[in-house]
């Protein structure tokens, strides 16, 4: 994985500009003054639930468009996207981890992981030529579920349905990944094991990982922690 | 092609919603289809009930009444053909052959037809089958008769039963009973399925003898009657007939014959072209075909309803799914699209099903049909209505595959990716 990501040429991976987020116009969600993440870093955020986690991860992810301000996301505003522009950008530039209920129940291990490869070309042709087969079982063997390949999703423990689900945001070297408490449903031994591998492969592809979470005994494994709570103005006036 | 997979993967994953939805759909379209081929089959057999029969010749009157008595013996005649006069066509330089018929009389409520041996030879149905005999041959004698398949099952009759015939048109036992001159069965014809199954034939020789006495309309006072060892068919002389068949020797020549015989001096006589006149019948009775259309229409309107709810409730447990394709890059639009293609597939998939089985069924049961019900279920590519059953069909199935996909895109857009179990 030598590929070199064009965006990591911009500094920041993700900068974010006086955003404003809400569903209603009376109530905001989410109020972000400044906030900038470095490209290559792994940072946490923290904080409880309720403090608009899923809502800036919404946005990041290009889901949600903000209300207000500007979202910098791999050098492109994704606030002045179209929908479309925003669901291409994702599925192209975003490696995704659901805190649990990753996979789809129909597809096997292998058809999970090849999934963003096949619904986004750009994704596809980031595999420099490798063909999709091979780069599904070369990434399948980075977080050590090769075995599992042809195995029925719904055969899987919990654990390995999140390395699967790791796998398949990794593929195609997304500059983003950006997982969801990821970890909440494995047991203290396996969220350590599960964030190094997460670490070492997004080192690996030089991507940026967001990880958000309320458990704040994670934090020490980050490079960087941001305080949700602190940062967002909307939860601090609720 | 991925989004075809991944809906194919999720219809196989729910494959028992999936099955019966396929089969639901399937067994209205094979409804649609079946009634679509019964239809041109009953059509079709009604009107072949005879053919290579060019004209039907009869006394002046109703051109309906003549086909209803002469092809499917039903009302009778209220005037006579001299005989002279069949000669006199019969003979016509046009004219390839005649069947005479000489109605009036009946057996326990099946009509006597009295004709000659060119019923046997020349009369065809179904456009090109022929008189066949079960069992016997054809009469010779003035006494005998040969009797439709059906009479013979009903009436238990065999080779050598005598029958005795009743003057008019009655159910069962008559008033005026021909029982001074009874005929003989020499002959049972193999089933055809028409109106000539439910009648019994005898020579124009025996309908003569039958009446040799009677004088205005009457019977002979007892003890008068000429005693049967005494008629030959030299002594027998045929004065009239009901109707006749034609058949001409060129298609070109019917219309010219037919306006020869509707101003035939001798005779008030009228013409009428068989196939004609069975469409004009077909189209008087063939509404309860229409009736049946619109009962299968409901049943494929039932049959599609239940894929809609079939995929409607799936949506709620597959939000998940949703939720994890947009997040791995699927717009609403292919959300959309993936659930428009599974309803797709499966009309596409209820279509073939249920136009395959039909096709199998009524492949396999149709000498069994043709024998029961007399009708000839043709198993060609379906007519233009059944094409456009079919294509109506996967576009309504397509159609119908919007409702669910616009609630699984607000689904979508209302979740985001936030996955609710």
């Amino acid at each position: 994985m030598t590929t070199t990501n064009p965006a990591v040429a911009a500094e920041s991976a993700l900068r974010l500009q006086d955003v404003c987020f809400s569903y209603r116009p009376d109530r905001l969600i989410l109020q972000i003054p400044y906030m900038e993440i470095a490209a290559g870093q792994s940072v946490f955020i923290f904080g409880p639930s309720g403090s608009g986690k899923t809502t800036l991860l919404g946005l990041l992810a290009g889901v949600l468009k903000a209300s207000s301000g500007q979202v910098m996301a791999l050098g492109r505003d994704l606030s002045k996207m179209s929908n479309s522009q925003r669901d291409h950008f994702r599925g192209s530039h975003v490696g995704y981890i659901f805190q649990m209920f990753n996979l789809i129940p129909y597809l096997t291990v292998e058809e999970n992981i090849a999934l963003p490869c096949r619904l986004d070309s750009e994704r596809r042709h980031r595999l420099n030529g490798v063909p999709l087969h091979d780069a599904v079982r070369e990434t399948a063997s980075h977080l050590g579920i090769e075995a599992l390949l042809h195995e029925n999703v719904t055969n899987l423990s919990v654990g390995q349905q999140q390395r699967v689900a790791a796998a398949r945001s990794l593929i195609g070297t997304p500059q983003l990944v950006i997982a969801d408490e990821p970890t909440s449903s494995l047991d203290f031994d396996r969220r350590e094991r599960f964030i190094k591998l997460l670490f070492e492969n997004c080192r690996a592809a030089r991507s940026t990982l967001i990880f958000v979470s309320h458990d704040r005994t994670l934090m020490p494994l980050f490079e960087r922690c941001v305080s949700l709570p602190e940062l967002n103005r909307a939860a601090q006036s609720l | 092609m991925i989004l075809l997979s991944l809906a194919w993967h999720s219809l196989k994953n729910r494959r028992l919603t999936t099955g019966l939805t396929v089969v639901s759909i399937a067994l209205s379209v094979a409804l649609l289809v079946g009634v679509d081929l019964v239809r041109v089959g009953a059509r079709d057999s009604f009107a072949n009930t005879i053919s290579q029969t060019d004209l039907i010749v009869g006394a002046r009157g109703g051109s309906l009444t003549l086909l209803l008595y002469s092809v499917f013996h039903m009302g009778s005649a209220t005037n006579n053909v001299s005989y002279q006069s069949y000669l006199h066509f019969k003979n016509h330089a046009a004219v390839e052959w005649t069947i005479p018929y000489s109605l009036g009389d009946s057996h326990r409520g099946f009509r006597v037809v009295g004709t000659t041996n060119d019923f046997y030879e020349h009369f065809h149905y179904h456009r090109d089958r022929k008189i066949e005999f079960a069992e016997g041959r054809m009469p010779d004698g003035i006494f005998d008769t040969v009797l439709g398949w059906d009479v013979a099952q009903a009436l238990h009759y065999k080779i050598g039963d005598p029958i005795v015939v009743t003057h008019g048109i009655s159910e069962g036992r008559g008033i005026l009973q021909h029982d001074d001159k009874p005929f003989h069965v020499v002959g049972i014809l193999a089933r055809t399925a028409t109106p000539v199954d439910r009648s019994v034939y005898v020579t124009l020789y025996g309908i003569s003898a039958m009446h040799i006495d009677w004088a205005d309309g009457g019977p002979p006072m007892p003890g008068e009657e000429t005693p049967v060892s005494k008629i030959t068919k030299d002594n027998l002389e045929i004065k009239q007939i009901t109707a006749f068949l034609v058949r001409c020797k060129s298609r070109i020549d019917t219309l010219g014959l037919q306006r020869e015989i509707n101003t035939f001096e001798d005779e008030p006589l009228m013409a009428i072209i068989p196939g004609v006149a069975l469409s004009e019948l077909w189209n008087t009775i063939g509404y309860a075909e229409e009736a049946l259309t619109v009962v299968t229409f409901f049943v494929l309107v039932v049959g599609l309803l239940g894929m809609l709810v079939s995929l409607y409730t799936s949506l709620n447990e597959r939000r998940r799914e949703m939720a994890i394709l947009r997040a791995v890059g699927a717009g609403p639009r292919k959300v959309i699209f993936l659930l428009v293609l599974e309803s797709g597939l499966l009309a596409l998939a209820g279509t073939f099903l249920g136009v395959t089985g039909i096709y199998a069924v009524s492949a396999l049961t149709q000498p069994l049909v043709e024998h029961r019900f007399g009708m000839f279920i043709p198993v060609t590519p379906p007519s233009t209505t059944g094409y456009v059953y079919i294509c109506a069909v996967v576009v309504a199935g397509l159609l119908i595959g919007t409702v669910p996909a616009v609630k699984a895109y607000r689904n979508a857009l209302a979740d985001g990716l936030s996955i609710r179990v």
